[in-house]
């Protein structure tokens, strides 16, 4: 069975969690226990229906605020698939929290209420599923109860979203007109709505690719950890653990130890379930080679066509997620990138991602607590490293402050898919 | 090569549990690596030999370079306390021991009151007593996202202050798989590897990997009285209160914890594959099933984790 991660993102009362407990509850995936539990709640808060999103928000003041403030992870499944859900926070000042539910997801849904449109932090939403690769977008116009069902209204959010999508570069998006708190079109189909010909936002979301063309990518391994058993049997054992970032390992491949630049043979690859002849992302494996080198944490084993860049200043989009700092030119960070780890300068901020004007604006001082920023960053050692939109692994990296220890940033190598000038 | 070939495993076919494997001893690898004095929590429990399991995985074939630390509440089941020695003994490990019944016996923390008094909470400051004492930097916790509401909003890498305590609502970011394990002097890291596993996920892999677990998991005859809809175990910790009968039935145990707030469930099920069959059919939460200590309010476990449970 495939696993499939997905992340919601929407504003504020979007009713994001109420999709969520909707899917939960439609797909039969709510135990009695739980469900009496929101049930009760949901008479206590004197709510006129059974208030869904009393399921996923899990925190005592997110309950008592009625919103959303971290990610809660949700599991789910279906006879077609599995299903690990993360409901991301839609409030603007939470926004670092939807990029760690977003980080690991392939599928983002955005909702949009379509009394409102597409608003500010749609917009901002967008942004960081383009900005995070995730690859398909699924738009979830909801409370369509509220509007009336009316297909005008869903048409023109719609035409309006395509706009946004193809200035962020994303070709996969899909929309669905919905009410999650009828159960239109989320598990089931809509009778208010007969001019939808799409399926359910269940039905697509069982159908969509899971973790394309990783195999296609060239081999990417980063070293995590030496294995040396200091035991008599295994008195010479050297082994080298990681998880495959990309590419297929294969015994008897030749492959290059970066940055150091050593080549070798691989002459075993242990998998969890034991020895093998080759292995895939996201593999956690143990490999031996043949000959006796030097290698340690931080470096990554690679094919030898197409290397990655190996690099000591580099140019990234960074999200800065800290609320007691700025990022200003000058400042020295940790970085942390794959398993390897240095101190990174910030040489220049080069442009600050405006989420209304969807546009790069010069001249910047300092990036604050949820602002996007093109960074160039001076790094203490050699990075290996692909472009973010070729590798998610090899191209992410965190920026920690070292004096509180807080992740300051998240940061992706490279281009992102949109360009940062006006478009035309 | 051809010794290789002929010893090379087929891929198992439940990917998605393979996916979860993966990403736990990853998790795991990153914290051997980084940390300079992790544990590993172990209750005896399904989850935490999961845990144990995986992390024999993790650096194989070396030894594991870490201690297992159990916080014995005194109210354990005898079977679990065997199995924990069997397990210790087998994978040659050091075994840590924090002991509530020390802790009482010494003063340091108030003895409960009533003859069912639970041990629950008095666990946390033992346990907060146990890593101070033990250095340790890094605690491995079995905790999965899916048990509970205040769970699923937990990190992989959850940093505890100088006094234990989980600040939920200034969680760090935790971006793809990038930990920040940095702390500073006092903190600690709650790590929890198997945070994305199910219920049915960890027994698919008791099952797939033959990994042994306390008896008392698989169905068998036991007296046992209900109380608040839940089945509690006759011990000498707990004894029926005036109107509740002991009946002797066929159960097994969802989760395993202290006697006091541990129920078990009416089963036949004497396999793992037995159990995934009832699990697959069941309509009541794990927790909501047999905790006792989450019934208590409606964020009882979120304000137990502020307080540095587990």
């Amino acid at each position: 069975m495939d696993l499939l991660r997905i992340a919601t993102a929407g504003s504020v009362d979007d009713g994001k969690s109420t999709l969520i407990g909707r899917l939960l509850f439609d797909s039969k995936s709510l135990p009695d226990d739980v469900m009496a539990a929101v049930e009760d709640a949901s008479r206590r808060h004197h709510d006129d229906y059974v208030n869904l999103a009393l399921v996923t928000d899990g925190l005592r003041a997110e309950r008592e605020q009625g919103i959303t403030i971290d990610v809660a992870y949700r599991y789910f499944s279906t006879p077609a698939r599995k299903f690990i859900l993360a409901d991301t926070p839609g409030h603007v000042q939470y926004t670092r929290n939807m990029v760690t539910g977003a980080s690991t997801a392939e599928v983002a849904l955005i909702m949009v209420d379509a009394r409102n449109g597409v608003v500010e932090q749609s917009r901002r939403h967008a942004v960081i599923a383009s900005l995070l690769g995730i690859d398909h977008i699924v738009v979830c116009v909801n409370k369509m109860d509220l509007a009336g069902y009316d297909q005008q209204v869903y048409e023109s959010i719609r035409a309006e979203f395509i706009a946004l999508m193809a200035r962020l570069g994303v070709q996969n998006v899909v929309f669905i007109p919905m009410s999650a708190l009828h159960g239109d079109n989320v598990v089931k189909p809509s009778a208010s709505m007969p001019w939808y010909h799409g399926e359910p936002l269940l039905h697509q979301l069982e159908r969509v690719p899971v973790r394309e063309g990783l195999d296609a990518l060239p081999l990417r391994l980063p070293v995590q950890y030496v294995v040396r058993p200091h035991r008599a049997e295994h008195h010479d054992y050297r082994g080298y653990a990681g998880s495959i970032a990309s590419g297929v390992l294969r015994i008897g491949q030749r492959v290059r130890v970066l940055p150091s630049g050593q080549e070798s043979v691989i002459m075993a690859i242990d998998a969890p379930w034991g020895p093998v002849e080759e292995a895939r992302s996201p593999d956690a494996v143990t490999v031996r080679i043949a000959d006796d080198l030097d290698i340690t944490r931080g470096e990554m084993l690679c094919a030898l066509d197409e290397p990655p860049q190996i690099v000591q200043t580099l140019e990234a989009v960074v999200c800065w997620m800290d609320e007691r700092s700025a990022l200003r030119q000058g400042d020295v960070y940790r970085i942390k990138h794959t398993t390897r780890s240095a101190k990174a300068m910030v040489t220049s901020i080069d442009a600050k991602f405006g989420i209304t004007s969807l546009t790069g604006e010069p001249d910047v001082e300092s990036l604050v607590l949820n602002e996007i920023g093109r960074v160039s960053l001076k790094v203490s050692a050699p990075l290996a490293c692909d472009d973010y939109t070729r590798n998610r692994i090899t191209g992410s990296f965190i920026l920690i402050n070292d004096a509180t220890n807080a992740t300051v940033a998240s940061g992706m190598i490279g281009e992102p898919r949109f360009s940062f000038n006006p478009l035309g | 090569m051809t010794s290789q070939t002929l010893s090379s495993h087929l891929r198992p076919e439940s990917k998605d549990l393979r996916d979860l494997e993966s990403e736990s001893l990853h998790i795991i690898r990153e914290v051997v690596a980084e940390f300079d004095r992790p544990g590993l929590l172990f209750s005896g429990g399904k989850d935490s030999a999961v845990l144990l399991h995986l992390a024999v995985k993790a650096v194989r074939p070396a030894y594991l370079p870490f201690p297992v630390v159990h916080i014995d509440t005194g109210h354990n089941f005898p079977e679990v306390l065997a199995f924990r020695d069997r397990v210790v003994e087998r994978l040659g490990v050091e075994l840590v021991v924090g002991s509530v019944d020390e802790a009482i016996t010494a003063g340091r923390i108030p003895a409960p009151f009533g003859a069912n008094g639970t041990r629950n909470r008095l666990q946390t400051p033992v346990l907060l007593e146990t890593i101070q004492n033990g250095g340790f930097t890094a605690v491995f916790g079995g905790a999965r996202r899916d048990e509970e509401r205040a769970r699923a909003k937990e990190r992989v890498y959850s940093l505890r202050d100088e006094f234990g305590q989980w600040d939920p609502q200034h969680q760090r970011p935790e971006v793809w798989s990038l930990y920040n394990g940095r702390i500073n002097l006092g903190q600690h890291m709650r790590i929890f590897p198997i945070s994305n596993w199910t219920e049915l996920d960890v027994w698919r892999y008791i099952a797939e990997e033959n990994i042994e677990l306390p008896e008392i998991y698989y169905a068998h005859q036991r007296e046992v009285f209900e109380r608040d809809g839940m089945l509690m175990a006759l011990s000498p910790v707990m004894q029926p209160a005036p109107g509740e009968t002991v009946v002797t039935r066929s159960v097994r145990f969802r989760t395993v914890g202290d006697m006091t707030s541990t129920a078990a469930v009416a089963s036949e099920a004497r396999t793992p594959e037995e159990v995934i069959a009832e699990t697959l059919t069941t309509h009541i939460s794990e927790r909501g099933a047999t905790r006792a200590d989450d019934r208590t309010a409606e964020a009882a476990m979120e304000d137990r984790k502020r307080e540095g449970y587990f």
